[in-house]
């Protein structure tokens, strides 16, 4: 690690006519309130949204691409699983 | 110490006048100064925040100048444009104090600058939220948001680069002493403010000082640095008296206006 760059967190925002925090990029800053400030000045400057949670990258632990196929295959062919068979009524939002 | 304005009468309408131009110009002075950093920042994050205080300082400035123009209209008839405002007056037409025309110099500089305006401009537009003037009032709560914050984030700065390195608390403590003899001029009030706070326009700025010196003192002890002492103040820049570096910063904001009068893009 580079100990002359400060770290790097990840920024998600949720918007005022959204339900869940969308990561949005990443940025620099030296600890976690000045991330969120920075995230202000950044990503917020068209209104974008009114909640910010900032996480350092390092923090994050992802999958890998190539884990693709054990992980998330088998879902796909197990039909009895997908929600898809209810009749939806008129009017239910966010299902 | 009271300052002497001109000789001229004063009606009311031109003390606000003044008044106006006196709460556009620090704006608009410290928003050029501000722009002058604009790809010079210490890291690309900061140089965007620090824009945008700028901006936010400029959008304010129009709006005070935008209501300068209105009230000069009813003194003579026709009033003049922000952009006339802005970019056709000379030095000695500006009302903006002191503080905001020095240097940017370096990031401590332009931070302690910042947090000595930005905590006055705070409590000034607090108080003018509660003016006898609507449209004061209003501009003025349009812009208390914006500098809530401004001044959150200059305090942040002093603290982190105060309580830092060695050598970051040298330059900021230099730069705060440095700074300190323009802070005076902030809660000075000459006969037209006087008149206008009277009449519930205006902000008595004199009664700013003292939950101005305890928000200074606060940031400075949290960022481990002395508050500077001194009695002796610099002053004159709300009567158009102002220091040598005005002038410069001046003619590089103004010269494309004066060369090309009218100019758009």
């Amino acid at each position: 690690m580079n100990r002359n760059e400060w770290p790097l967190w990840e920024i998600f925002i949720r918007s005022q006519h959204g339900l869940a925090h969308k990561h949005v990029g990443s940025l620099h800053a030296a600890d976690s309130e000045m991330a969120i400030k920075n995230a202000r000045d950044v990503y917020t400057r068209r209104n974008e949204g009114v909640s910010i949670w900032v996480v350092k990258s390092e923090d994050i632990t992802a999958t890998a691409p190539g884990e693709k196929t054990p992980l998330f295959e088998p879902a796909n062919s197990k039909v009895y699983r997908h929600p898809t068979f209810f009749p939806m009524p008129d009017g239910v939002k966010h299902l | 110490m009271k300052m002497h304005s001109r000789t001229e009468p004063m009606t009311a309408d031109r003390r606000l006048f003044e008044y106006l131009l006196r709460l556009a110009d620090s704006d608009l002075v410290l928003a050029q100064r501000l722009g002058e950093w604009v790809g010079h920042g210490p890291v690309l994050e900061e140089d965007i925040a620090l824009t945008n205080v700028g901006l936010d300082l400029l959008g304010q400035a129009r709006l005070w100048f935008a209501y300068a123009g209105d009230v000069e209209a009813r003194i003579k008839g026709k009033g003049r444009s922000e952009d006339e405002l802005a970019f056709l007056r000379d030095g000695g037409e500006f009302r903006n104090l002191l503080i905001v025309e020095q240097p940017n110099g370096n990031y401590a500089d332009t931070m302690a600058r910042q947090l000595y305006f930005d905590l006055w401009h705070r409590l000034l537009l607090d108080a003018l939220t509660r003016s006898r003037d609507a449209r004061i009032a209003e501009i003025a709560a349009k812009a208390e948001k914006e500098v809530a914050y401004h001044a959150e984030r200059s305090a942040d700065w002093v603290i982190r680069l105060g309580d830092g390195t060695d050598e970051s608390r040298a330059r900021m403590q230099a730069a705060i002493d440095d700074l300190w003899m323009y802070t005076g001029e902030m809660f000075e009030a000459d006969d037209t403010e006087e008149a206008l706070s009277g009449e519930g326009i205006a902000c008595d700025v004199r009664l700013l000082a003292e939950p101005w010196r305890n928000a200074v003192a606060a940031v400075l002890k949290e960022a481990t640095l002395s508050v500077p002492g001194g009695a002796a103040m610099q002053r004159g820049g709300k009567l158009g008296r102002h220091t040598e570096h005005l002038g410069h910063m001046l003619a590089a904001m103004q010269w494309l206006q004066r060369a090309y009068p009218g100019a758009q893009w």
